[in-house]
């Protein structure tokens, strides 16, 4: 058994943990505390909330559009197809309608989930990595590496991040992988502040102690032990960063900066635009996923920090 | 003894304390920002060194031909071939007599460009942060009073969906809506092309055309005051505090408003000073949308045009501005917080 199992089930604690770190209350009266891991008893809250369970499963259908894209639409979606500037439901084999050179929109839609849903995991990843990484070492050494975490974190607040995204993307090619580490090396500090402060108030806990009595390195201690701790209030944060990305890319080709040769959400709104003032659904449609992807994201954020919450139970 | 120096000086004490307070803070401030705009200006010399092509290229490019010893020459001239070092040291005298290059695409100095179209960023940076308090703190103050009830529940629906939406989007159906079909709202620009207006047609026609995008820019902000500053209330309202409130008998109004949305407004402060970058980034897209002539747009076109020198010195004085917005803030707190101490 692990150290920080262990300590799951010790007796009274001078101070009272976060809510995080409590055990789970049990449901059901046939389950004793001891065979009911916290992990699924959150899970099932989380699929108790109807909010919540709705999020996961528009999730669920956008990353099934995504995969199935190329089944779907095959084909390149930035190759004519049909008669320019239908509207939508003008005709059954291209229901969402076509833009002003004849694509589909519908095409471009499902081939812009993948653009979309890459680049937000990819960019949440960059961040949460980092973040974890730095808040980690912050946090656990604290002094000197804490006091120099700060000051790049303050640097990196002063900085408006969309700002420096654009120069980065006009200095650098726009690919995914570019526009991924640009919104990543952005939005890890937020990440490294809530393990910074995980850490902190871990690294003098008796597991913590007796791991380190047991002559285990920093780093088997850092990610073995105290890591699985922290992670509740990282995993909220990941789904916030997915959709904060998914935000930030979507302006980024809107404004024609993205990644030229891939069809995105935010690009199929920038050529949308020119048609404003009469075909407004190549405008509308787009957004309208972008809103549904972000608005799935958040209430999986908000679900997930109520279930890992066991404060919360059995309120109104 | 402090009772009677209380008593000796009822009026004056608090003030003195405040104005101590504020010294303290203002030292501790401008401490913790110098290295941070040190940092940041490095920062900026670093992204300039990583832009493909220099400033001779640039020249060179706009003349149409350049031999390789006009090239060579303009280097000289310019001291891009001196080393790295030299040339952060260029950079750094320059910055100190405010000097961030010239523009060859807007044939101008960048900071007059800059200078330029700042009120106008400013303008609109500033109305949406104003609207964004206002209704984000109300509807969070609404929605805290009334917690898990329908006013909550609405508003809550209703804040998530915003802050989901992105603003620009949000923008571009307003005018289809407002401009196009109905026709109330002007769709672009900052003030109605041509016309020679006064007094307070003006103001009226800057306020027409200042609409729409303040709405734009300040949705995703709006949401997200209404939901910190909800959860800020709750967590107030659990305090030792307000029971003693409640026990005393006042009005539940009065106990919202003076004593749980008084002492959540301090968060909501800290975060929206935090925000200053984000609400830049987001005018950049709503200017565009909108084509208001401020900074934002100013850094798109530096950009797609390759004016890098105009792009860093909008990001550099950009995060001098933020960086000086934080420090009001952390003053603010110094003064509204006596517990901040030095």
């Amino acid at each position: 058994m692990k150290t920080h199992e262990l300590t799951a089930h010790a007796g009274a604690r001078p101070a009272a943990p976060p809510w995080w770190r409590r055990a789970a209350p049990v449901h059901g009266a046939a389950s004793s505390p001891g065979h009911v891991r916290p992990g699924a008893a959150a899970l099932r809250r989380f699929l108790r909330n109807p909010a919540a369970a709705a999020g996961a499963l528009a999730l669920l259908a956008i990353a099934l559009l995504a995969l199935a894209a190329p089944a779907l639409y095959p084909g390149d979606p930035l190759d004519m197809v049909a008669e320019p500037l239908l509207w939508p439901g003008q005709d059954a084999h291209y229901w969402l309608g076509t833009d002003a050179l004849g694509r589909d929109l519908a095409a471009g839609i499902a081939h812009g989930a993948r653009a979309s849903l890459l680049i937000g995991l990819a960019a949440a990843a960059v961040g949460l990595s980092l973040g974890t990484v730095a808040g980690a070492c912050a946090g656990y050494f604290g002094g000197r590496v804490d006091a120099a975490l700060g000051r790049v974190m303050e640097l990196c607040q002063a900085t408006p991040s969309f700002l420096f995204m654009l120069v980065v993307v006009a200095i650098a090619p726009p690919t995914v992988g570019v526009i991924a580490l640009a919104i990543g090396a952005m939005s890890w500090p937020t990440v490294a502040r809530l393990a910074r402060a995980e850490f902190r108030a871990l690294r003098e806990r008796d597991f913590v102690l007796a791991a380190r009595s047991l002559g285990y390195g920093h780093g088997r201690i850092i990610f073995r032990e105290i890591l699985p701790n922290a992670l509740p209030p990282l995993i909220v944060a990941a789904s916030v960063m997915v959709a904060q990305a998914i935000l930030m890319e979507s302006a980024l080709s809107f404004l024609g900066c993205g990644d030229p040769n891939r069809v995105s959400w935010g690009s199929l709104i920038g050529s949308g635009r020119e048609m404003l003032r009469t075909a407004w659904y190549l405008t509308a449609i787009p957004g309208g996923a972008i809103a549904v992807a972000v608005l799935a994201l958040n209430m999986v954020g908000d679900g997930l920090n109520e279930a890992l919450d066991p404060r919360l139970e059995g309120r109104p | 003894m402090s009772a009677s120096n209380d008593t000796l000086l009822p009026a004056r004490r608090p003030a003195l304390d405040g104005a101590r307070r504020l010294g303290a803070g203002l030292r501790r401030a401008l401490l913790r920002a110098v290295p941070t705009v040190l940092g940041i200006v490095i920062l900026n010399f670093l992204l300039l060194q990583l832009v493909p092509g220099d400033a001779a290229d640039v020249l060179a490019g706009e003349s149409g031909a350049a031999t390789a010893e006009t090239m060579a020459m303009m280097r000289r001239h310019f001291g891009l071939d001196l080393p790295v070092w030299q040339q952060l040291a260029n950079y750094l005298n320059h910055l100190a007599h405010f000097s961030l290059g010239f523009s060859p695409r807007f044939n101008m100095p960048v900071l007059d460009l800059i200078w330029s179209r700042l009120p106008n960023t400013l303008l609109l940076m500033g109305s949406a942060l104003g609207l964004a308090l206002v209704f984000g703190i109300a509807c969070g103050a609404i929605m805290a009073t009334w917690a898990h009830r329908w006013p909550d529940r609405v508003l809550g629906v209703l804040s998530l969906l915003l802050y989901s939406t992105p603003g620009f989007w949000l923008g571009l159906m307003a005018v289809v809506l407002f401009s196009v079909h109905l026709g109330w709202l002007p769709s672009d620009g900052a003030l109605t092309v041509g016309a020679t207006l006064s007094g307070w047609d003006l103001v009226l026609d800057r306020l027409r055309h200042a609409l729409l995008p303040t709405l734009a820019l300040a949705g995703v902000f709006m949401a997200i005051y209404a939901r910190l500053t909800r959860a800020a209330m709750l967590e107030a309202q659990s305090q030792d505090y307000v029971r003693t409130a409640v026990a005393k008998g006042l009005h539940p109004l009065r106990i919202q408003l003076r004593h749980v949305l008084r002492n959540a407004l301090l968060p909501v402060t800290t975060v929206a000073g935090m925000h200053l970058g984000n609400l830049l980034g987001g005018a950049v897209v709503v200017e565009t949308v909108f084509a208001w002539p401020g900074l934002g747009r100013l850094a798109l076109e530096a950009i797609q045009g390759r004016d890098y020198a105009v792009a860093l010195g909008v990001l550099l004085l950009s995060s001098f501005m933020v960086i000086f917005a934080n420090l009001l803030v952390d003053l603010l707190h110094a003064w509204l917080d006596p517990r901040i101490q030095a």
